[in-house]
């Protein structure tokens, strides 16, 4: 995605709503209204709640990101530093990957009832083995011999982690997320079918399964389109800021 | 300088390298370590600086028993040993940041450091190693001589007393590592710093030691020393009795004398 420049995406997004419209056009039924509609109706329900909803789901999906890199990265520093603790927690971060945590929904909604923290920790599971596997690979990628030379420069345990380890993991935690936002978007879906008011998933399933809006689901759809694709572009932006050595011109 | 006193060191699994070996390098010396390839050199040299222990004996540096890396030792390794996230400037002054970082507390930084004059003294080295044109590049966008520049600038930007080298120049082509040996040397000498320098290289051993430990086959015991007080100076490579030490130097080796 670095790579893919901002106007591109743009022009390829006209194409597809070209599509669409002509698609629309052709077909003309309920189901599928054109999109000049769709972002009438997403302009109008902006003000009108949909911008409340999908507040609602920015917040829990920043906040299932920030949490997951919170517990994550310094765990999976820890595991790459350690040969002995990864050695201790492979089988078991092995066997626990794959678990699709998607169908423990309903285990975790029973747990934590209702409200924000069982949304934000269905979200937080996954993404959180996600970074912990990338983050725990790339501390244990660095070079032994980049840790002595920086030893040698007086270096303890802290300055090590101050001045290798955290700018050494910082593009895998930065891969990491960017590769989550689409899992944690598809997720925010699921998590916001059950048992709140508020939020994109809602919202799209109220319009579309009960009161038969399509306009509006569709004005919903757009609206999490961009959520995503707005955290994209932040954590773009973030990766070209704090990253610039990975793409080194050649001299 | 630095003395070591019966030292015993083996990695865990294998058979030793050093027993009972002693070796004392005084101040202001030049010296080379000249082995081949696992013969403990690199050991040594990691013993020395404080980044292996020995399990029996103990490494004095300066007059003070080794636990530790001592924030007066400087070391340059052959390969990565800088940050490739940061640039050679900031690369130049990592060993400054982290005296920084821990304040003077004598123990990851000299009690007497000054912190006010650091950027001046990155600055300094930069230009020292004619690097300074360089500063806002990465080092994958270095050649190797230039990221062995930067390291020595990193290394040197700390005012240590005693440097320590680990095949620095072994990854360069002839004309850049010649060169570099002597705008080395050259700042050693103007620092009087106290060198040691690995190689499995002979040529380089005998330009750049003006004393030479040769380490055969271990395990080592008595340290093998050859005496070459020579300048260091291009022409040296020339001379009749540089190609002497060469050649005693090879044929010691193929000779395994020293073991």
């Amino acid at each position: 995605m670095t790579d893919v420049r901002r106007r591109d995406v743009l022009l390829a997004l006209l194409a597809l709503l070209l599509l669409w419209q002509l698609v629309a056009a052709l077909a003309q039924i309920p189901l599928l209204p054109p999109p000049s509609l769709v972002v009438t109706t997403f302009v109008r329900e902006v003000p009108r709640g949909l911008g409340r909803h999908a507040l609602a789901s920015l917040y829990r999906v920043v906040a299932s990101i920030a949490l997951a890199v919170l517990a994550a990265a310094p765990l999976g520093l820890a595991l790459g530093q350690s040969v002995r603790l990864n050695r201790l927690a492979a089988p078991f971060i092995y066997l626990l990957y794959p678990i699709p945590k998607v169908a423990l929904a309903p285990i975790v909604l029973l747990l934590l009832g209702v409200g924000e923290l069982p949304k934000i920790v269905l979200i937080f599971l996954i993404l959180f083995f996600q970074i912990l596997v990338l983050v725990r690979d790339s501390a244990a990628a660095i070079r032994p011999e980049l840790v002595l030379s920086v030893r040698s420069l007086g270096a303890g345990r802290r300055a090590l982690f101050r001045f290798v380890y955290l700018p050494a993991s910082l593009p895998a935690v930065l891969t990491a997320i960017r590769q989550s936002i689409g899992t944690a978007v598809a997720l925010l879906y699921v998590a916001e079918l059950f048992a709140t008011r508020w939020g994109l998933g809602y919202y799209i399933y109220l319009n579309g399964s009960t009161l038969f809006n399509y306009p509006a689901m569709y004005a919903g759809v757009l609206a999490m389109s961009l959520l995503g694709l707005g955290l994209y572009f932040a954590v773009d932006a973030l990766e070209q800021r704090l990253c610039r050595w990975q793409a080194p011109s050649p001299r | 300088m630095l003395e070591a006193c019966g030292l015993h060191f083996a990695y865990a699994g294998r058979p030793p390298l050093f027993v009972e070996f002693s070796w004392s390098v005084a101040a202001g010396e030049t010296w080379a370590v000249l082995g081949p390839s696992g013969c403990g050199k690199s050991t040594l040299l990691m013993l020395a600086a404080g980044l292996l222990r020995p399990q029996q004996g103990d490494v004095r540096v300066a007059g003070a028993t080794l636990h530790r890396p001592r924030p007066r030792t400087g070391l340059i390794l052959q390969e990565y040993g800088l940050l490739p996230w940061a640039t050679v400037r900031q690369n130049v002054a990592l060993g400054l940041d982290i005296r920084r970082f821990y304040g003077p507390d004598g123990r990851h930084a000299p009690q007497d450091e000054r912190l006010e004059d650091h950027a001046a003294r990155v600055d300094y080295w930069l230009e020292r190693l004619g690097i300074a044109p360089l500063a806002d590049a990465y080092p994958a966008q270095l050649s190797g001589g230039e990221r062995q520049r930067t390291a020595i600038a990193r290394t040197l930007a700390l005012n240590p007393d005693l440097l320590l080298m680990d095949e620095p120049f072994s990854s360069l082509d002839a004309p850049t590592r010649e060169a570099l040996q002597i705008l080395t040397l050259t700042l050693c000498r103007e620092q009087q710093l106290t060198v040691i320098l690995v190689t499995h290289a002979l040529e380089e051993a005998a330009f750049v030691g003006q004393r030479i430990l040769l380490l055969g086959r271990p395990p080592h015991h008595v340290p093998c020393i050859i005496e070459a007080p020579h300048p260091h100076e291009a022409a040296y490579r020339h001379t009749p009795a540089y190609q002497a030490l060469c050649a005693e130097l090879r044929e010691r080796l193929e000779a395994e004398e020293c073991s």
